[in-house]
């Protein structure tokens, strides 16, 4: 094996192993406590947060930098579809839709 | 499987397969990236069954072709991944008991199988959409990488697909009916603020981990039988008076 080999193989295991870590220490935890009501209300706020977070990162920002209008706009009009309750399938294929035909008319 | 496809609500199930579509699609462009970029046929298999994670795995990929070192392209990795652990402690009931269904479970553990458990009643209905969703996923996103790893040649535009607009439209259609209360709107609004103007100074999967301060802008009222109207310090600096409806519209 040569040593580029190796080296992939042990940085392929090392992000493997880290991930199932962090992985199962949230499942872990979640198993050893009961909680209250109100921490449980905090713990589905801060899922919300979290999840909204990487909306929003995922929609503008790829490698530190703002994506262009295309990306936000497919979403902004699945979001806009979701909301107004439009089938799951029509707002994945709407958000891609509009994102990939604002890139084909030159918008980023 | 079948019991599982038959212990989830037939649009929850429907909803799960246009997302195993759509990231089938994105596996099969990761697959044939890793072999554009001169990396061995097995890199991008092995990396998704043992990591299954799609950000962490384009980032190793893309550090490594780019020709920064290993070690750069783990961290970044794990950073990325990092969300993983508080998604794990707030849906973690729907992995069930027993360790064998824990590590199984955890490893199935991703953004989009987390959003179809959150979304879910507590109970057998979460678990069956937590695990379907999982299942399914895995099978899709390797079957993706595999293809793409295989044709290698003809690497596919996601892009011009608009397939990079489709992943944050698909969490947000699934959260969005988790967003009713005021309090946690506040939290959110915070948070977004927070991973937005952080994200152009620090590494991908930092921000959103910042984000979570928002949830002390969410925290609720203290209830205190005294007071029905009481004066609260909220977070943000601002000095706000809060009722008891805020906590009653919660739910």
């Amino acid at each position: 094996m040569s040593a580029v080999t190796i080296g992939l193989l042990v940085a392929a295991g090392a992000l493997a192993v880290g991930t199932l870590a962090l992985r199962l220490v949230g499942v872990l935890l979640r198993a050893r406590i009961t909680p209250s009501d109100r921490v449980q209300e905090l713990l589905d706020t801060g899922v919300a947060v979290l999840f909204c977070a990487l909306i929003a990162t995922a929609t503008l920002v790829e490698a530190q930098e703002f994506v262009g209008w295309a990306r936000p706009a497919g979403v902004a009009v699945g979001g806009l579809l979701a909301w107004r309750k439009a089938p799951f399938v029509v707002v994945v294929i709407a958000a891609a839709a509009v994102a990939a035909v604002l890139r084909l008319v030159g918008i980023p | 499987m079948l019991a599982l496809w038959r212990a989830v609500d037939p649009s929850t199930a429907r909803s799960i397969l246009v997302v195993c579509a759509a990231d089938g699609i994105v596996g099969f462009a990761f697959g044939a990236i890793s072999i554009g970029a001169g990396l061995p046929l097995w890199l991008p298999t092995l990396l998704s069954v043992v990591v299954f994670a799609g950000a962490s795995q384009f980032l190793l990929v893309g550090v490594i072709a780019s020709g920064g070192s290993l070690l750069a392209a783990v961290a970044a990795g794990l950073l990325v991944n990092a969300r993983l652990l508080p998604l794990g402690l707030a849906v973690g009931d729907a992995v069930g008991r027993g360790w064998w269904r824990t590590l199984l479970g955890s490893h199935l553990l991703t953004d989009e199988s987390a959003a179809f458990a959150l979304i879910q009643p507590r109970g057998e209905h979460r678990r069956a959409a937590f695990w379907l969703c999982g299942v399914a996923l895995f099978l899709c996103w390797n079957l993706g990488v595999v293809a793409g790893a295989a044709v290698g040649t003809t690497i596919p535009d996601t892009d011009a697909l608009g397939l990079d607009a489709a992943f944050p439209a698909i969490i947000l259609a699934l959260v969005l009916p988790i967003l009713r209360s005021i309090r946690v709107g506040r939290a959110v609004a915070v948070g977004v603020v927070v991973a937005l103007v952080t994200s152009p100074f620090l590494p991908a999967g930092v921000p959103v981990l910042l984000a979570l301060l928002g949830v002390l802008a969410g925290l609720p009222p203290r209830r205190s039988p005294a007071t029905v109207i009481a004066p609260t310090a909220t977070t943000d600096g601002t000095t706000g008076v809060t009722g008891t409806t805020e906590s009653e519209t919660a739910r």
